[in-house]
């Protein structure tokens, strides 16, 4: 069923109260892009959180506004280019801010589950979502899809970029259990943050005749954090 | 049975009766009574099965309703005033996809200023949102709407807001009837929705429609209303007659048989009028008022059949299209086009403003001399105070602000009580 754009996990919510007075077990998922998870939708999808209903949504974080002509959302990453952050101007790109880092969010719901995952490891996107399905209550898996349009890459590169914005740092790929991370998925090859930005148009006044090195820095600087954060190991394969 | 209950536990009851499956709910004044009473209900176990959801927005409220519709519960809320604009975009979703949910409005102002009384300007926002619409005249009339509200919802398939005067209602004790459980099962048998979510039948719910289609989907919504004028009545009948409350249904008539002024109104202020009429009538004043119990579907024959007879027609309206006047009057205008009617708009009762027997007989006995658009009351010392700053200065300040200092009173409920 599609209801309106912000409000897949109340709709959810409902068929799940339904499901329940009628004492069936149908299990209920609901969907969303980045937009309708960490912007539009974030009061719904907090509230079925905080509530614990028994509802699995899963985001689909492709950075940006992609449907409507890549407008920049909160999920937006730093000094990426959309057409609501174009790349002109003293600091091109988007803004540094706090981001809104959904899956911490979801985190401090103290929710059973919180997953994160790419296209990059189908297997280990199956493994989250069979493992979400045998918890009840509130679920939640953030999955980064890459855009090639949105993001100015080649096609045949979205399984790449999606592979390396977990290899470096950027994305990092865990699972968390009631508010406390229980897994990470370790990095094969760390790669610096260079390589995954490279490829993408999107980021491509940070790499013009004169790197825009500061940035470049910082956003290096995201990807070192998180590792420590995630206590992500690089191992040898 | 009869008991003396206030208008918000009334209502709780009645919706308990109904047996909703799930219930969901923000609090918002002056709904909160009827949310609180069902909560206990619920958690008490005295409804079952039913689930009480406590949501986080009234948008939510209403998504939630939404799903639990579309999953084939019988599903119900209540809202008002900002409570009913933060959720319009699913109040037009739940009806545009056909869901008989049933919501009750407590009636209530919309800000700025902010304002937690009385009117219509919350439901009126959304007349043209695809929902049925009725309107409680006292609080036996609500409880008794409640319970066919979900029989109209489920028989069209469209959802129905229950319209009831914040506060007037909603808080006052009054001596009502209430139906026993096993009256309203018979009366209203369990939902059988037209389309469902089953995972053994799948279908979608929510598809984008086009141009090729989006007009037709349109004209059915609009043709289930139609239809809905013959199934209100038909209701009202078999409601009276398990329960001996006779009520038309999409209207209700007062001493019009030889009316040549006729008062329209809608909601608890036909009480008020009633009394008024009685003492005007014993001056020798042929006056009658005519109730608007459906505004959604709007019953045009009705109305032209009730006012046919009449020569003057005051529409007391409870809310105001700001730009324009009246809303409701412009719908009665359309009723008696081509008749030789005088149609009038009084607009009264913004914001809790009460509306005084005196007032109103001075209204009707001045009849002939109304202009186009009135309100009722006006306090224009105040307004022409305020005229008076913007003209003096350009940054002459916020009107509400000025205008409480004006008042004197801020928040004493007999600075409303002005003198006449």
């Amino acid at each position: 069923m599609h209801s309106l754009f912000g409000n897949a996990a109340a709709v959810a919510t409902g068929v799940f109260a339904a499901m329940r007075a009628k004492g069936r077990d149908t299990r209920v998922v609901a969907q969303a892009g980045d937009g309708g998870t960490v912007d539009i939708g974030l009061g719904p999808l907090s509230g079925m959180f905080e509530r614990n209903d028994d509802v699995l949504f899963i985001c689909y974080d492709n950075e940006a506004y992609m449907n409507t002509g890549v407008q920049r959302s909160g999920a937006t990453p730093p000094a990426a280019r959309t057409a609501t952050t174009q790349a002109v101007g003293e600091h091109p790109g988007n803004v540094f801010g706090q981001g809104k880092d959904l899956p911490r969010i979801a985190m401090a719901h103290e929710i059973p589950y919180v997953a994160t995952a790419t296209v990059a490891d189908l297997r280990d996107l199956e493994a989250k979502v069979e493992k979400a399905m045998a918890i009840r209550g509130a679920r939640y898996i953030h999955v980064l899809v890459p855009c090639p349009l949105g993001w100015g890459s080649a096609s045949k590169d979205t399984i790449l970029l999606a592979r390396l914005a977990q290899q470096s740092g950027l994305f990092p790929v865990f699972e968390a259990e009631f508010g406390e991370v229980t897994a990470v998925l370790p990095i094969r090859r760390r790669v610096p943050v260079t390589e995954y930005l490279q490829p993408q148009k999107r980021y491509a006044h940070l790499f013009g005749q004169t790197p825009d090195t500061e940035t470049i820095e910082r956003i290096q600087a995201q990807a070192d954090r998180n590792l420590s954060r995630y206590h992500i190991d690089e191992v040898e394969i | 049975m009869r008991k003396q209950i206030e208008g918000s536990a009334a209502v709780a009851q009645a919706v308990a009766l109904a047996r909703p499956e799930v219930i969901c709910a923000y609090p918002i004044s002056p709904q909160t009574h009827i949310v609180e009473a069902l909560s206990a209900i619920v958690k008490s176990g005295d409804l079952q099965p039913c689930e009480f959801v406590n949501v986080e927005s009234e948008f939510a409220a209403m998504s939630v309703a939404i799903g639990a519709s579309a999953a084939g519960a019988r599903a119900y809320t209540a809202t008002a005033s900002q409570g009913l604009l933060f959720m319009v975009e699913a109040v037009y979703n739940a009806s545009g996809l056909g869901l008989p949910i049933v919501m009750t409005v407590a009636n209530r102002a919309i800000g700025a200023p902010i304002n937690i009384w009385n009117d219509h300007s919350d439901s009126m926002s959304q007349r043209d949102s695809g929902w049925i619409q009725l309107y409680a005249e006292d609080n036996q009339e609500a409880v008794d709407l409640h319970i066919q509200a979900f029989k109209l919802a489920e028989t069209v398939s469209l959802p129905v807001m229950v319209c009831m005067d914040g506060f007037i209602l909603t808080h006052a004790v009054e001596e009502v009837e209430m139906p026993d459980q096993a009256t309203v099962d018979a009366f209203l048998p369990a939902f059988e929705p037209r389309q469902v979510l089953d995972p053994a039948e799948p279908v979608s719910i929510g598809a984008m429609v086009g141009p090729e289609a989006f007009m037709e989907v349109r004209y059915l919504a609009h043709r289930r209303q139609m239809e809905a004028l013959e199934v209100i009545p038909a209701i009202a009948a078999e409601y009276g007659a398990v329960t001996g409350r006779v009520r038309d249904g999409l209207i209700s008539r007062y001493r019009l048989d030889d009316a040549e002024i006729v008062v329209v109104a809608l909601g608890s202020v036909i009480g008020t009028l009633q009394d008024t009429v009685d003492a005007l009538r014993e001056q020798g004043v042929l006056v009658g008022v005519l109730g608007i119990t459906s505004f959604r579907p709007f019953p045009l024959e009705s109305v032209r059949d009730a006012l046919a007879g009449a020569r003057s027609v005051v529409v007391l309206e409870k809310a105001l299209a700001v730009g324009i006047g009246g809303i409701v009057a412009n719908n009665v205008r359309t009723a008696v086009a081509g008749l030789a009617i005088d149609v009038r708009t009084v607009i009264a009762g913004l914001g809790g403003r009460p509306i005084l027997g005196e007032s109103l007989a001075e209204m009707i006995r001045g009849v002939d001399d109304l202009d186009e658009l009135t309100f009722l009351d006006l306090r224009t010392e105040l307004v022409e105070r305020e005229l008076q700053r913007n003209r003096a200065t350009r940054r002459s300040g916020p009107t509400a602000e000025n205008l409480l200092r004006d008042v004197g009173a801020v928040g004493d409920p007999l600075s409303v009580r002005m003198p006449r």
